[in-house]
């Protein structure tokens, strides 16, 4: 017990160190814009005194390191600062912003990750017949196709075409959860549709893998029944590398979410991170970045952890 | 020489179709002043025409044919991406390979860089960097390739890794060649293979991301003709659509095309890298 401990801690030790060596990086990409924010943004003409008006309001006469704290220390709580673009408090620009992504993430994960075990499993267990073929040739589709192609067909097909969906998913506060689930059905399937196959494929493969290995012939051998081989057997050591499977691929969906989100012009994080690029509005730019990036390797993190818990090896040490 | 023609001859449906599509968009991009009926970004007609002669696929918001954007959008998306892979891969390799055979602190330091660098999602990351540098084709090519060169990096210095436990390496050591030599004349021919496979991939790869920013509006900016863009630009016509006759039915596709243009040409790709990568595993059906 106590080696699954000290593994798991060192893991969480490499994640925090990631996270905090991420944080670095983003808060040093202002400070890489080529000559001083202040002149850059008032332009050359702006007096001194609108010039010192303007580094007080955005900090900048603190040292580095200074600056950085307590950026790290409002991201924490919250509270990112200040929007170059247009002066308002990022917070209230990406609050609610941020809640629609990760709840379109969700909703699509909700639909892909049942679908996907399930097909994987029976992939696996019905390796090589014409299930399988057409899931092998599905993940061809799936890693070929961008992402705003399957979305303009579905958009064609299903909102165009017959009139079920609406092409925009335009939601606000007030949105119903019911009428919120309709409306960004098709978001969500495109989602679906993007990480499925692949998703379906990484579970196949897990299986597979186990099936082949020499315990589970011999369980075989001893005239077990075989849905007793597979639930009994098969499953627990099947369920390390499956949810390490579904957070990688959690991961994946939370920034697949930025082009969707962009196609149906869904009011969620990604479209204010790629409008905030356009405008090179750097704060919001580093801002949803972080919260990209976090979300991303605490996931990953995540996916290592429960993958190094769920494994029975290291549950019952020689 | 004979060796390769043995084994085109015996490649599977899937892989002749693939290279049959690579070549398709290869001749297409090396030849599109020859085949575009008109400039890339003149505006020759009405905006938004039907598919009629002599737009045979309509015209865009500012009249310009379609059909020659599309073909102008092979040369500019397929030559970034391909500009921006060959880029990554020099890096990915030169550093793979060194840290594989220098080893030590080097490989430590470049391998702890490089996971750095990959646990940030790559979109996330260049649109970072996108913020600060601007958009420009040079700075799109670099902030990729050095994002992609990381897949690379890890592939080459594995396989290396792989090959310098070989007999033979050591016999090379001991006769004492230098580092370059060991690089060039042992590690590299074996590694040859799955490498090829990987420039197929990471091409793939590196073609969508550019199409992805593009559309995003972050890519190749116009007038250059670019899938991606051009995906953009067309996509508020899907809504006007109606499958009533055919000509409204085609506003539907104008984004589909460009987009469609991208699939394809992905799928081509990995067809062949399929074929190449079965080949080199040594799995024989």
């Amino acid at each position: 017990m106590n080696s699954i401990l000290s593994i798991v801690f060192k893991r969480l030790l490499i994640g925090l160190l990631t996270l905090w060596i991420v944080t670095v990086i983003i808060f040093a990409a202002i400070e890489m814009l080529p000559g001083d924010i202040a002149t850059e943004m008032l332009g050359q003409a702006a007096t001194e005194e609108s010039l010192a008006a303007f580094r007080e309001k955005f900090d900048l006469n603190r040292p580095l390191h200074e600056r950085y704290f307590s950026w790290l220390a409002g991201a924490a709580t919250g509270d990112f600062g200040i929007s170059l673009a247009n002066q308002r408090p990022i917070s209230e620009l990406i609050g609610q912003r941020t809640a629609n992504t990760f709840f379109l993430a969700g909703y699509a994960a909700a639909i892909s990750v049942p679908i996907a075990v399930v097909s994987g499993m029976m992939a696996a267990l019905y390796n090589g017949s014409v299930f399988d073929r057409l899931l092998s040739n599905s993940t061809l589709a799936a890693i070929s196709f961008p992402e705003f192609f399957i979305a303009y067909i579905l958009i064609l097909i299903f909102s165009v075409g017959f009139g079920w969906f609406p092409s925009l998913a335009n939601v606000d506060v007030d949105t119903s959860l019911g009428e919120r689930l309709y409306i960004t059905f098709l978001p969500a399937m495109t989602l679906t549709l993007i990480v499925l196959a692949y998703m379906m494929r990484m579970t196949r493969a897990a299986i597979l893998n186990l099936l082949a290995l020499p315990y589970i012939e011999m369980a075989h051998l001893k005239g077990i029944k075989r849905w007793r081989v597979i639930a009994v057997h098969a499953l627990p050591n099947a369920l390390a590398p499956i949810i390490n499977v579904i957070a990688l691929n959690l991961a994946y969906l939370i920034v697949g979410v930025v082009l969707v989100e962009v196609v149906f012009v869904y009011p969620g994080l990604g479209q204010t991170l790629v409008d905030a690029v356009s405008k090179r509005d750097v704060t919001v730019v580093q801002a949803a970045c972080l919260i990209f990036a976090a979300t991303y390797i605490l996931l990953n993190l995540l996916a290592d952890i429960l993958s190094i818990i769920a494994n029975p090896r290291l549950l019952h040490p020689r | 020489m004979h060796n390769l023609f043995l084994q085109l001859r015996d490649a599977p449906v899937s892989a002749w179709v693939g290279m049959l599509i690579v070549a398709f968009y290869a001749i297409i991009a090396i030849g599109a002043p020859l085949f575009a009926p008109y400039a890339e970004s003149a505006s020759v007609g009405a905006q938004y025409q039907p598919w009629t002669a002599p737009h045979y696929l309509g015209t865009d918001i500012l009249g310009r044919d379609v059909l020659s954007r599309l073909i102008y959008g092979a040369r500019n998306t397929v030559g970034i991406a391909l500009a921006t892979t060959a880029l990554a891969f020099t890096l990915g390799a030169v550093f793979g390979l060194l840290a594989a055979t220098i080893g030590g602190w080097f490989d430590v330091i470049a391998s702890r860089a490089v996971d750095v660098l990959m646990a940030i999602p790559p979109l996330i990351f260049a649109l970072l960097i996108l913020t600060i540098t601007g958009t420009s084709v040079v700075a799109l090519i670099v902030v990729i390739a050095v994002l992609d060169s990381t897949r690379v990096f890890r592939l080459s210095r594995a396989v290396a890794q792989g090959i310098l436990t070989m007999d033979y390496i050591e016999v090379a050591r001991m006769r004492g060649e230098g580092l370059f030599w060991l690089i060039r004349k042992e590690v590299l021919p074996n590694a040859a293979a799955p490498l090829i496979a990987e420039f197929g991939l990471r091409f793939c790869f590196v073609f969508l991301f550019i199409s992805a920013l593009s559309f995003l509006g972050l890519g190749i900016q116009p007038p250059t003709a670019d899938w991606g863009g051009m995906v953009r630009e067309s996509a508020k016509l899907i809504s006007f659509a109606n499958f009533s006759t055919w000509q409204t039915a085609t506003f539907g596709l104008a984004p589909l095309l460009p987009a469609g243009a991208i699939a394809l040409l992905t799928i081509g790709v990995n067809l062949v890298v399929d074929w190449v990568l079965h080949m080199s595993s040594g799995l024989k059906e």
